[in-house]
């Protein structure tokens, strides 16, 4: 059995996926980027084969993905993250023409086609707005814990308009609401809603298409799935996967490596 | 009655100034503004009484000023910051054409005709990268406070260019610099680069012309200034010292000091009529 990997070095947390040959993930890890970007990608994979229990020879190809993909020094490869989250999301959800990818620092809509190829795609290059630091930002504006902010969010029930575009802002604003004896609750509800109106414009300018998957670190919050449902009308794909979906894609790319190569030999016998 | 109040609540701190009879300064008070602006206007108010050796009673006019003007409850004049700091700055410097304030969370340029009317102004509050925040958090990052940024940049040997997009952007940034062995001075130099560079945009866009004075808690960093006289290529004002983030006040509290005059002028006349 011959085994593919992944590894996505995002700009907060680098993740590695392990695939079989049949496209079934055998392992996973998370780690955070941190400064040491070459070692985080190292470390990534190396506990994603012993989740695995798998040796490093046993994983014939690997392939690097995020933006700190040249920094996969053990990578056979790279793959931009735009075309490896399309083709994760359309693996784990076949009908996805639209995917929305919510990281760390940056929010990335990517229309594809049935075969999971790239159409168009649209980011936030420019400005963290809108993207997971904004929670970050309210995370440590109200000392409640990432994990923590989607559930609280869901218990609000009149969000507090939130006015600023700039996350530095953001953390004031938050304060300064908190200091108007508005609900915490309220607050975060308002701080979603305001991520995913952002996304929603963000989508709109590739065209959103049925079915959306929303993928990246940020799909596990809870609050953010219900914006994003409420903001764009439509119910979104997650998947428990949905944060390991960049390295998903580059292990499926590094599994058509190591297929494609094997074809000629099969013909040559 | 004779003395007059300028309160300046800005976005990181509060000023207040306290002006006598003869425009002289008598006292001033500074603190954070956190999010009680109406509680820190009143407090900012009570020190600089303090260190003025002054009553309450001896104040015959209050002007608030800044972007929480409106919650200071003991003002009996608000005024937009534009307005404060061309009074401000033209008593300073009378020859005053182009200001520039930046902020903690602010930038404004405006440009100002006769009497210190203010012609065209423009402003950047959306994006922390051209504001103040866009150094403080490169600071941060590195692990300095806001006020080690000046000792720190005064060691700089060289400018590494930052990109200054995005404040959160620059934190990948720093981090690379770091991590490849630039001196945190350099990349706290870069940062001051291109927040000039934003600057000197915005100025741009008011069609700046000389005079030009600088205004704002950011000039207290006197690379700062360094970086803009090179950049315009000119000589540019800068208040003395701390007056450099009282300027707003200031010009508050002489737009006070005039209204007094006017107040005594019409009772003088309503008298007289009697």
């Amino acid at each position: 059995m011959a085994y593919a990997a992944g590894v996505d070095v995002g700009s907060t947390q680098t993740k590695a996926v392990i695939i079989d040959e049949e496209r079934a993930i055998v392992a996973r890890s998370l780690t955070m980027t941190g400064a040491n970007v070459i070692r985080a990608a190292e470390e990534s994979f190396a506990e994603a084969l012993a989740a695995g229990g798998l040796r490093e020879e046993e994983v014939e190809y690997v392939v690097g993905t995020g933006y700190g993909r040249y920094k996969v020094t053990f990578g056979n490869t790279q793959v931009t993250e735009i075309s490896c989250h399309g083709r994760g999301a359309v693996h784990m959800f076949p009908d996805t023409r639209t995917v929305v990818d919510m990281g760390g620092q940056d929010t990335k809509a990517i229309r594809v086609a049935p075969t999971g190829e790239i159409v168009d795609f649209c980011m936030n290059d420019k400005c963290a707005a809108g993207t997971g630091r904004f929670l970050g930002a309210a995370s440590s504006a109200l000392d409640i814990p990432l994990d923590e902010l989607g559930p609280t969010a869901l218990r609000g029930e009149k969000a507090v308009k939130i006015s600023t575009t700039c996350t530095v802002f953001a953390e004031s604003e938050v304060l300064s609401w908190l200091g108007k004896g508005k609900r915490i609750e309220d607050i975060l509800l308002g701080v979603h809603q305001s991520i995913a109106a952002r996304s929603t414009g963000l989508l709109r300018r590739v065209g959103v298409e049925e079915q959306v998957t929303f993928t990246g670190g940020v799909a596990r919050n809870v609050a953010m799935i219900d914006a994003l449902n409420r903001s764009l009308g439509l119910s979104v794909n997650v998947s428990d996967d949905s944060h390991y979906m960049g390295a998903l894609g580059a292990a499926l790319f590094a599994l058509d490596h190591i297929l494609a190569a094997r074809v000629p030999s099969r013909q040559a016998s | 009655m004779t003395h007059v109040v300028g309160i300046d609540v800005g976005s990181t701190y509060t000023k207040a100034l306290i002006l006598g009879a003869d425009r002289e300064i008598a006292g001033r008070a500074m603190l954070p503004t956190g999010f009680r602006l109406t509680e820190i206007a009143e407090q900012a108010f009570g020190e600089a009484l303090t260190a003025a050796g002054l009553q309450r009673d001896d104040v015959g006019y209050v002007v608030s000023t800044g972007f929480g003007r409106h919650q200071v409850r003991l003002a009996d004049l608000k005024v937009t910051d534009l307005t404060a700091a061309a009074r401000g700055t033209t008593l300073l410097f009378p020859g005053t054409r182009t200001i520039l304030d930046v902020g903690g969370q602010t930038m404004k340029a405006s440009r100002l005709g006769d009497g210190a009317k203010v012609k065209s102004f423009r402003l950047n509050d959306k994006c922390a990268a051209g504001t103040g925040a866009f150094l403080e958090k490169t600071a941060r990052y590195m692990g300095y406070t806001t006020e080690e940024i000046g000792p720190l940049v005064a060691t700089s040997k060289e400018s590494i260019a930052i990109s200054g997009v995005c404040a959160v952007f620059a934190e990948s940034e720093v981090i690379n610099h770091l991590s490849q062995g630039v001196a945190p001075a350099d990349i706290m130099q870069g940062a001051i680069v291109s927040l000039v560079g934003r600057s000197v945009q915005l100025m741009k866009r008011v069609r700046m012309e000389p005079e030009f004075t600088l205004i704002g808690g950011i000039l207290r960093f006197r690379r700062m200034a360094d970086v803009i006289r090179k950049e315009l290529g000119t000589e540019v004002n800068v208040p003395d010292g701390d007056l450099v983030q009282f300027t707003s006040a200031l010009g508050a509290a002489l737009l006070g000091h005039i209204r007094l005059g006017q107040l005594a002028a019409e009772r003088g006349r309503a008298t007289a009529a009697r």
